[in-house]
């Protein structure tokens, strides 16, 4: 019984801190998939973290927050689409740039605004996506461990973790099942059998990166405002790039990709919960190496796994008609 | 040569360029009987005019050749039909009437439809997702799929034109691939098909089906424009020919009123003879031998076999020909040979030393060895893009003490050693300080020929050594490594060019899946049956034929 609830602790924690690298990752899926290297994720997340905590501190309206966190995300996706599909930069370039004018318009900007050094103000629980109980949650504790599992890990997520399972879900089936998603994996591949299809490579790679401003807008939405209470300066610490590394062991498809979400999440749960704990042989395990846990496990893993991913084969080129 | 000349006009055809396009062309009917017609079409890339003031017209449901060399205009012309450039002036009549296109789908609402010569398919799709990608009629992948199945199948039957429709495209033979582009077109409802190089990356028997499916296609009121530089296929299966030359068109041709060396020279605008090299009389037993290759075999990083088991020997004097489709180890043979692969089994010895997995060459040990290396791909390995040509013709060579002085490169007398091979190889245009990019893709190959063959080796490896080569450059080259031979050269000669492989080659092995899997002599080297071999199916064939 106890042994349960301490293990549901943490799968509760790893849903939690997993949702903003699943909404990233997806994110980033659209745009790889279409040919596009992003490594705005991170930039992206965090103006919109930013835009969604400062419109949530002024109006009080969470809801408010998320519309405009999608649209700050949309808005740096497509300078990055203009950068990379209409003027065929170089995409690690403009990404680059996105993450460093994000880093510090976000400070600039809330320093001038709220002057709390770079933070917005705390949100109140209003203008904040606060835990729901889904239906039947106390009936169903009194059943042992399945009622448990439902009662502890499933139900008491805000709002924006179960968004996150319906868009990998819908990811999959947009991907998958739908005419655009074959001619996303199309434009990703090989453009230029998509252009002479008679298809706009252009139209369908802007599609793409819209559609990932929008992930990373609703992810950036969910650090400052249903996660925390409050924008923090590099709040989003590496997210994006994490995001970006379980893309690449989810071999760029939808299901694997979240599993690797969650297990970078659940090593950052485990690492939460064993802080200040006593092992056996160790003793204590200093914060720090335990912070460091999963960035360490991600180089062993990347390490270890990426020489068998195959990216889209026109991944970061830019498409140009040469004949 | 290319393409041998004894067609049935023979060698006292009319001279070149004395052909007009009005008294000879297609007798024609009405407009409206012409499925596409080009008015005057002019294209300028900066300096260079890529096509100017064409005219054509296709009558309906006929089948028409477009010859001429590299770089005479021909994709230009196309990609302007098919929308990829917008031409500086002329019209575009379809039908008889006047279209514009800006773009493939302009192309394929005309009826247009075009099988490129590198095709333009998603690797990691099936057949039928590739056939559908851009013509999907619903949101949903599954009914369209379904209305594509059923499609695909009427044109399987109709046309002959059998796919496997779920296997992955990368998984397929280049048959097949090229008709999965054919279908594709056909899917999008084209009256008009397009078919550039169609038969360059085909074994004879591939080409074969392939001509087939274009005779019922035509039969079925399809029209067909078939651009080639290989005139057998005109002579085959053209109705109509026409002829560009240097971005003109210099005659409009009935085929049956024409030969093929009619159209050799037409193309390359002088007279042209055809030429066989290979020695009529063998080689004495006891001549030395250049290379000796022993049970060789490479596995590659992921564990497949690249080579397996391959032995033979090239004498000193002597050229051995490597035949076989694209892709079958040729390739990865000669880089083993040039030191830039190690062998992961046997061994080689080459001009007296061993090469073995214990004992790797490298490229530059197999120069101090006197083995030469013309390589495959020019752009890769041959030279530096960016680079002039005076830089280019001395790579590899750079650390030699004549090019050097107390570590400086002595830049003017590379300048003037490169000018020099200029002369002797007749690169055009005799500028050292050039950027090789410059140079089209026949100079470039004289320049990096000129490099290798002037150091005087004892083995020179020569691959694809007129791939997208002019007609006029091809007789030098061709001429050059016969004169490498005749000094006592032991010659590797890899090219997918069978015409070039019978020509040259005194010996002729054929590769399959990395193994030899026949050896015959130049002299006694059959077309038909160098094709089977190479599809590795000559021992059947053969059995049919008796039968």
């Amino acid at each position: 019984m106890d042994a349960f609830s301490g293990f549901f602790a943490i799968l509760d924690a790893t849903l939690r801190v997993s949702t903003p690298l699943i909404l990233a990752a997806m994110a980033g899926l659209f745009s790889e998939r279409s040919g596009i290297v992003d490594i705005s994720l991170e930039g992206k997340m965090l103006a919109s973290a930013f835009a969604a905590a400062a419109v949530a501190a002024v109006t009080g309206s969470a809801w408010l927050a998320l519309a405009i966190g999608i649209l700050v995300g949309v808005a740096l996706a497509l300078v990055h689409g203009f950068a990379c599909i209409t003027h065929r930069g170089n995409q690690v370039v403009s990404g680059l740039a996105i993450n460093i004018l994000a880093s510090g318009l976000t400070v600039v900007l809330g320093i001038a605004w709220f002057s709390q050094g770079g933070q917005t103000p705390s949100l109140g629980s209003d203008a904040r996506f606060m835990p729901l109980s889904l239906p039947l949650t106390d009936a169903a504790r009194e059943i042992p461990v399945i009622g448990q599992f439902y009662g502890d890990v499933i139900s008491g997520h805000n709002l924006l973790v179960y968004v996150s399972w319906l868009v990998v879900f819908g990811t999959w089936w947009v991907v998958y099942r739908t005419r655009f998603g074959l001619r996303l994996r199309a434009v990703g591949e090989n453009p230029l059998a998509v252009d002479t299809a008679g298809l706009s490579v252009s139209g369908l790679r802007y599609s793409a990166v819209a559609i990932c401003g929008a992930l990373s807008g609703i992810a950036g939405t969910y650090l400052s405002t249903a996660q925390n209470a409050a924008f923090v300066r590099e709040m989003t610490a590496g997210q994006g790039y994490i995001a970006l590394a379980a893309l690449i062991f989810g071999k760029w498809r939808p299901l694997p990709a979240m599993s690797a979400c969650l297990m970078f999440g659940f090593l950052d749960a485990v690492a939460i919960r064993l802080q200040g704990v006593v092992l056996p042989v160790i003793g204590e395990v200093p914060v720090q190496a335990i912070q460091a846990l999963p960035y360490v496990l991600t180089v062993v893993l990347l390490a270890g796994f990426i020489g068998r991913a195959t990216a889209p084969k026109a991944v970061g080129t830019p498409f140009l008609k040469e004949r | 040569m290319i393409e041998d000349l004894d067609g049935t006009g023979g060698a006292d055809g009319p001279p070149p360029a004395a052909v007009s396009p009005s008294t000879r062309s297609s007798p024609g009917g009405l407009s409206g009987n012409y499925a596409i017609e080009l008015q005057g079409i002019s294209k300028r890339f900066g300096a260079v005019l890529a096509n100017r003031d064409i005219d054509l017209r296709v009558e309906r449901g006929t089948i028409h050749g477009i010859v001429g060399e590299n770089g005479a205009g021909k994709s230009t012309l196309m990609s302007i039909l098919y929308g990829f450039y917008q031409a500086d002036s002329g019209k575009v009549l379809i039908n008889g009437s006047p279209v514009s296109i800006h773009n493939s789908r302009d192309a394929i609402a005309s009826g247009i439809g075009m099988v490129h010569q590198h095709f333009m398919l998603v690797e990691t799709f099936s057949v039928l997702e590739n056939v559908m990608l851009g013509a999907e009629e619903h949101a949903l992948l599954s009914r369209s799929a379904a209305d594509a199945r059923t499609e695909l199948q009427r044109l399987a039957d109709q046309y002959q034109l059998s796919v496997h429709v779920d296997t992955l495209v990368s998984e397929l033979p280049v048959g097949e691939q090229q008709r999965t582009e054919i279908l594709k077109a056909l899917y999008r409802h084209a009256e008009i098909l397009i078919l550039d190089e169609p038969t360059g990356v085909l074994t004879p028997q591939e080409a074969d089906q392939l001509f087939r499916v274009l005779r019922a296609l035509k039969a079925r009121g399809v029209t067909i424009i078939l651009i080639t530089h290989k005139l057998r296929e005109i002579m085959d299966i053209t109705d109509t020919v026409s002829v560009l030359r240097m971005g003109e068109m210099v005659a409009h041709l009935n085929t049956s009123e024409t030969s093929m060396s009619e159209l050799a020279e037409l193309m390359v605008g002088r007279k042209l003879e055809s030429k066989s090299y290979h020695r009529e009389v063998p080689l004495p037993a006891d001549t030395e031998v250049g290379i000796e290759v022993v049970d060789l075999g490479v596995i590659d990083s992921r564990g497949k076999s690249r080579l397996q088991n391959l032995s033979f020997t090239v004498k000193r004097g002597e050229i051995l020909g490597v035949a076989g489709v694209a892709g079958n180890g040729q390739s990865k043979l000669l880089e083993v040979l040039a030191g830039i692969t190690p062998p992961t089994s046997g061994y080689f010895v080459i001009n007296g030393h061993r090469i073995s997995a214990d004992k790797p060459g490298n490229p530059s040990l197999m120069r101090q060895y006197k083995v030469h290396h013309v390589p495959e791909d020019r752009l890769k390995l041959g030279l530096v893009k960016a680079f002039t040509a005076a830089e280019s013709s001395v790579l590899g060579y750079q650390r030699a003490a004549q090019f050097n002085w107390r570590g400086l490169l002595q830049l003017d007398f590379i300048r003037n050693a490169c000018r020099r091979l200029m002369d002797a190889f007749d690169v055009r245009p005799v500028d050292p300080r050039l950027k090789s990019a410059s140079f089209s893709g026949g100079n470039q190959q004289k320049l990096i020929l000129a490099r290798e063959l002037e150091k005087a080796p004892d083995v020179l490896l020569v691959g694809q050594p007129t791939r997208g080569v002019d007609i006029g450059a091809i007789e030098l080259i061709h001429d050059k490594i016969i004169d490498m031979r005749d000094a006592g050269c032991a010659v590797l000669l890899v090219s997918v060019e069978l015409d070039e492989i019978m020509s040259l080659a005194d010996r002729i092995i054929v590769m399959f899946e990395g193994r030899i899997v026949a050896e015959v002599s130049g002299r006694e080297a059959d077309k038909t049956q160098l094709g089977l071999m190479m599809a590795n199916a000559h021992q059947t064939a053969a059995g049919d034929a008796a039968a």
